[in-house]
C-alpha cells in the first residue's frame, strides 16, 4: 500500500525539475533540540550567581584586609609604628599610655610553646601509631573519637584549664598563680593534638605502600620502618600539620581569655599569668570604650599583628602541602 | 650463614623488637592523654554542674542569685543566631563548592578563589569577629544583633562547608556526569539532577560539622560587643507586626550559650561556677551530639557508596 | 592429581638445594590462592616462576620473604624450609623480621626510599645495627658496584635515589637487597617497568649474582626466563605444573599445559 503514496516532494520535483524550494535545515529536527537562547541565559544567569558566591571567599579576605588596615590607621595616626613594635610596656588604658606589641606577643608565645611542646610530640606519636602500629579496628575507633577532641568548644577547655587543671597543679607548685599560661597553654596543647595528629596521619598514610614493603623486606621493624622511611617520605605534609597547629595555638583565644588572666605582662615565663593578643582583644571588647578612641582602635592593630602572625603561617603551610602533593 | 652470625642477627632483632614494643606502648599512652583529658573533663562538669540542671535552668533568665540563674535567653539565642548562620552559610557554601567543581574554569580567578578559602579556613576566628565588628556593627549598621553574629559565624564556616561540598562533589565518578550530559542535560539540570543529590548526605555532614564548631564559638561573638547579661527574650521570629515587624527579631539584642558560660566562669563566686559547669555540660552535650550524628553518617555513607 | 607426571624433575648432581617448598599453600582470607606446591630452589643457581598473571607466582615469591605477614587476614599452609639450617620459614616461632633479613627483595617497579644514594643502600646495613662510618662506606660501595651502579653514581652518592633513571633505579633497589649479604634474592618482575636496554643490563646483572647468592625471579617475559634462569617453574591458577631445568622446559616440556603457554598458544 505504502508504495503507492508519493511523497509531495517527489511529485513536485518531477513537475518542474529545476529547482527544489529552500527547506530550513532545522525543519525536519525536533523544536525541542533547537538551541534555544532562553536556556542559554538561564544556564549564564546561574553560573553567574554561583560564581558571585565563590567569590564571596574573597570579598572576606579583602574586607579583613581593608577592616584591619583601616580602623589600625587611626590608631598608626597617634601612635607612631616604632613605638608599637619597640616599646616594653602595654598600657594603653592608662594615663600614661604604652603600646608596645611585644608584651601581648611575649604572652602568645610563651603559650603557644607551651601548647606545641605538649600538641606536637603527643600528635606526631599519636600518628605514628595510627598510621603504623594500630589495629584496623583501634583506628577506626580512635579516628573519630579525634575528631570529637578537637570539636569541644574552646570556652569548655578554658574553663577546664581554670577550675580543674590549675589547681592540680597548685598543689605540685603551690606559688602558682590563679591564673598562669602555663594551665592554659598544656589544654591549648591537647585541644590541638588532634589537628597535629589527624593532618600528619593523613600525611603518613599517603605514603605509597611500595616504600614500606621496601623497608620491611629488608628486615625492618614497623618502628625503624615508620621513622626512617615514612616520616621522611611525609616529611613536607607532617610540618604542614605542623604549621596548622603553630596557627590554631597563635589564634587560640578564649582558653586564655578564661584561665591565663589578663594582666599584660612582658614575661616568657609560662608559670606567670599573662595577656596575648587574642585575649586582649576580648578583654577591650567587654569592656566599654568608645568606638574611635585609640584605646578602643587598639584591638585592631592587635588583631592585624595577629592577622600577619597566621598569614605567615597559612602560607607557609600552603606551600608545604603543595610541595608534598607533588611529591606523589 | 654460620650460627654465630645468626645469633648477632637475632640478636639485633630482639633489640629492634623492643624498641617497636616500646613504641606501640608509648603511642596507646599518647592516645590515652586525649581519652583521659577528655573523659575528666567530662565527668568533672557533670559533677560540678548535675545540681544545677533542672528544667527551671532552661526556662529562667540569668539572675544575680547564681541559684535562679538559667539558659533561657542563651539557648534562645544560639538557637537563632544558628538559623541566621545555616540560612547565610549553606546556600553560598553550596553555591562555592558547586561553582568550583562543575564550573570553574582553570585560570587565576579561580585560583586565587581556592588559595582563598584554604587561607581563611586558618585565620583565628578572633579576626573573624574584627571583620564583623568594623563592618557589620559599623560600616552596614547592624548593630550588636543577631543577625551580626549569626553573619559573622555564617563567614566563619563558609570554608567549612565549601570544603565540604567539594569533597562530597569529587566523589561522585564522571560517569554519572557523561550518563547526564549523554541524555540531553544541561550543565544546572546535572547539577541539579544529579550533583546535588548525590553529595547531600557529604555536604550534610560538613554542614552539620560547621554548625557545631559555630555553636561553640565564643571569641567573634564577644568581638563583636554581645551583652552577656540578657534577662529578656528577642520577638520571635516571623511573628512580629507584617511587614517591618517580621524581622524584628534579627535585630534584637541578644547572648548565646558560650558567652553565658563565659560570664558565669568569670565571677569569683564559686556558685557561678557550678552553673558555668552546667551550662559548659550542656554546650558540650549538643557539640557532641552533632559531631557524633556526621560522623555517623559518614560512616553510613562510606557503607552504602554504591558505585 | 596431576603432580605426579609434572613433579619429575631432573636431579642437578652438581647443586645442592638452597630452599624448598613442601606441600605449600596459601590463603587469602578464605580464598586459596596456592596449593599444595612443591619445589626445590638450587643455591647459586636462577630459578624462574612464569606463568600466566593471576597463577599466583608473585604470591609463591612474596612467602619467600613472608611479606604477606604484613597484611591482615593471609595464611600459609604447609612449610618453605631453608638450608643449611633446616629453618621452615613458615613456622610460628620463626621472625619474620630475621627470615627478610636472610632473603632479600626487588620489586616491581623501583621503590628508593626518599633519602640519598647512599642512605638508600646503607638503609639495609642500619637497619642491622652497623652504625660504623667507614664500614658502611665500604660496603655501599661493594654494593653499588656489585649492582653494577657505581661507576654511574660514585660521584653524586648525596643525591636523592629518586633523581636517577628508571633503570638504575633498579640497580639501586638491587645495591639495597644486596648490601646486607642475603642468601637469597627475590625479583618480582624486575624489568617490567624499564625499557629494553635498562632491562638487558639487570638480565646480566643477574647473571653475574649468581655467582654469589640464589636467585628466585618472577617474570612473565619468557624470552627473558630462557635468557637467565637455571630452572623454571610453570605456575597455573595457584598449582605448580611444571617444573625443570629451563632448556627442557622450553624445549621438552612434559606438560601440554606447558607446551602450550610457551609455544603462545594459551595465557
Amino acid at each position: 500500500m505504502s508504495g503507492l503514496i508519493v511523497h509531495p516532494f517527489s511529485t513536485r520535483i518531477m513537475s518542474t525539475t529545476v529547482t527544489v524550494p529552500p527547506v530550513p535545515p532545522t525543519a525536519n529536527v525536533s523544536d525541542r533540540l533547537r538551541k534555544k537562547a532562553s536556556r542559554h541565559i538561564k544556564e549564564r544567569f546561574i553560573e553567574a550567581l554561583l560564581f558571585c558566591a565563590a567569590l564571596i571567599s574573597v570579598f572576606t579576605t579583602a574586607a579583613i584586609v581593608y577592616i584591619l588596615v583601616k580602623e589600625s590607621w587611626i590608631f598608626f595616626e597617634a601612635v607612631p609604628l616604632s613605638r608599637f613594635l619597640f616599646d616594653t610596656q602595654w598600657t594603653p588604658l592608662f594615663d600614661d599610655a604604652h603600646y608596645g606589641i611585644m608584651v601581648l606577643l611575649s604572652g602568645t608565645i610563651t603559650s603557644s610553646a607551651v601548647a606545641l611542646a605538649v600538641a606536637i610530640p603527643l600528635g606526631t606519636i599519636i600518628a605514628i601509631y595510627l598510621s603504623e602500629f594500630a589495629p584496623f579496628k583501634v583506628r577506626e575507633i580512635a579516628k573519630p573519637f579525634l575528631e570529637l577532641l578537637g570539636g569541644v568548644p574552646t570556652i569548655v577547655y578554658g574553663y577546664f584549664a581554670l577550675v580543674f587543671l590549675t589547681p592540680l597543679l597548685q598543689k605540685i607548685y603551690p606559688e602558682l598563680p590563679g591564673f598562669n599560661l602555663l594551665s592554659a597553654g598544656l589544654i591549648m596543647g591537647v585541644m590541638i593534638i588532634p589537628y597535629v595528629a589527624s593532618l600528619s596521619e593523613d600525611a603518613m598514610r599517603a605514603v605509597p605502600m611500595a616504600l614500606r614493603e621496601g623497608s620491611y623486606a629488608m628486615g625492618a621493624t614497623r618502628l625503624q620502618t615508620a621513622l626512617r622511611v615514612v616520616m621522611p617520605a611525609a616529611t613536607s605534609g607532617i610540618a604542614s600539620a605542623y604549621i596548622l597547629g603553630i596557627s590554631r595555638a597563635v589564634g587560640e583565644t578564649m582558653i586564655l581569655a578564661v584561665a591565663a588572666g589578663m594582666q599584660p605582662n612582658l614575661t616568657f615565663n609560662p608559670t606567670e599569668s599573662g595577656a596575648t593578643i587574642t585575649s586582649y582583644i576580648v578583654q577591650v571588647a567587654l569592656g566599654d570604650l568608645p568606638h574611635g578612641s585609640i584605646g578602643y582602635q587598639t584591638i585592631f592593630a592587635a588583631g592585624l599583628s595577629l592577622l600577619l602572625l597566621t598569614l605567615m603561617f597559612n602560607l607557609l603551610g600552603h606551600y608545604l602541602r603543595k610541595r608534598f602533593r607533588e611529591v606523589y | 650463614m654460620t650460627p654465630q652470625d645468626l645469633q648477632a642477627i637475632r640478636n639485633i632483632i630482639a633489640r629492634a623488637k623492643r624498641w617497636d614494643a616500646f613504641f606501640g606502648v608509648l603511642g596507646i599512652l599518647a592516645l590515652m592523654v586525649g581519652v583521659l583529658t577528655f573523659m575528666t573533663l567530662f565527668v568533672d562538669m557533670a559533677i560540678q554542674g548535675m545540681g544545677r540542671i533542672d528544667v527551671g535552668f532552661f526556662t529562667n533568665f540569668p539572675s544575680r542569685h547564681a541559684g535562679q540563674a538559667g539558659i533561657l535567653s542563651a539557648w534562645v539565642g544560639t538557637v537563632l543566631v544558628m538559623i541566621v548562620t545555616g540560612l547565610a552559610a549553606v546556600p553560598l557554601g553550596v553555591a562555592a563548592g558547586v561553582y568550583l567543581e562543575e564550573y570553574a574554569p582553570k585560570h587565576w580567578v579561580t585560583d586565587l578563589i581556592e588559595i582563598n578559602i584554604t587561607n581563611l579556613a586558618g585565620v583565628p576566628s578572633i579576626v573573624y569577629g574584627l571583620l564583623a565588628l568594623g563592618l557589620f556593627v559599623y560600616q552596614f549598621g547592624l548593630g550588636q544583633s543577631i543577625l551580626s553574629a549569626g553573619l559573622t559565624l555564617a563567614l566563619l564556616i563558609l570554608p567549612v562547608v565549601i570544603v565540604a561540598t567539594r569533597e562530597a562533589i569529587r566523589s561522585i565518578p564522571q560517569i554519572i556526569r557523561e550518563g547526564s550530559y549523554a541524555c540531553g542535560a544541561t550543565n544546572w539540570q546535572t547539577v541539579r539532577d544529579h550533583i546535588l543529590p548525590y553529595s547531600s548526605a557529604g555536604i550534610l555532614t560538613g554542614v552539620i560539622i560547621g554548625m557545631a564548631r559555630a555553636i561553640g564559638e565564643t571569641a567573634p561573638i564577644i568581638t563583636i560587643g554581645a551583652l552577656t547579661f540578657i534577662a529578656f527574650l528577642p520577638p520571635l521570629p516571623f511573628a512580629g507586626e507584617p511587614p517591618a515587624g517580621l524581622f524584628d527579631w534579627l535585630f534584637a539584642p541578644f547572648t548565646v550559650m558560650p558567652i553565658q558560660m563565659f560570664n558565669w566562669t568569670s565571677r569569683p563566686e564559686a556558685a557561678f561556677q557550678a552553673n558555668a559547669a552546667a551550662a559548659g555540660f550542656i554546650l558540650v552535650l549538643m557539640t557532641l551530639a552533632m559531631n557524633g550524628a556526621a560522623i555517623w553518617l559518614r560512616y553510613r555513607l562510606r557503607k552504602n557508596i554504591t558505585w | 592429581m596431576s603432580n605426579e607426571t609434572t613433579l619429575n624433575i631432573e636431579p642437578d648432581a652438581n647443586a645442592a638445594i638452597k630452599a624448598e617448598c613442601r606441600n605449600f599453600g596459601f590463603y587469602y582470607g578464605d580464598f586459596q590462592a596456592l596449593k599444595d606446591i612443591n619445589m626445590p630452589l638450587y643455591d647459586k643457581k636462577v630459578t624462574a616462576l612464569i606463568g600466566p598473571s593471576g597463577c599466583g607466582k608473585s604470591t609463591l615469591l612474596r612467602s619467600f620473604n613472608r611479606m604477606h605477614d604484613l597484611y591482615p587476614g593471609n595464611r600459609y599452609q604447609g612449610e618453605i624450609v631453608m638450608q643449611p639450617d633446616n629453618t621452615n620459614l613458615l613456622a610460628r616461632e620463626v621472625d619474620p623480621i630475621e627470615v627478610r633479613m636472610r632473603i632479600s627483595m626487588v620489586f616491581q617497579k623501583p621503590n628508593p626510599f626518599p633519602k640519598s644514594i647512599f642512605e638508600n643502600v646503607a638503609y639495609s646495613l642500619r637497619v642491622r645495627g652497623l652504625t660504623n662510618k667507614s664500614e658502611l662506606a665500604d660496603r655501599v660501595q661493594h654494593s653499588l658496584k656489585g649492582a653494577a651502579l657505581w661507576d654511574e653514581v660514585k660521584h653524586r652518592l648525596n643525591d636523592l635515589g629518586a633523581n636517577l633513571s628508571g633503570g638504575q633505579q633498579q640497580r639501586l633497589c638491587i645495591a639495597r637487597a644486596l648490601a646486607a649479604d642475603p642468601e637469597i634474592i627475590l625479583f618480582d618482575e624486575p624489568t617490567s617497568a624499564l625499557d629494553p636496554i635498562a632491562t638487558a643490563s639487570i638480565e646480566e646483572l643477574i647473571t653475574e649474582l649468581k655467582e654469589k647468592v640464589t636467585i628466585l625471579i618472577v617474570t612473565h617475559n619468557m624470552q627473558q626466563a630462557a635468557r637467565i634462569s637455571d630452572f623454571t617453574a610453570y605456575m597455573y591458577i595457584g598449582e605448580l605444573i611444571e617444573f625443570g631445568v629451563t632448556d627442557q622446559v622450553f624445549i621438552k616440556p612434559k606438560n601440554k599445559q606447558t607446551e602450550d603457554y610457551i609455544t603462545g598458544r594459551f595465557g
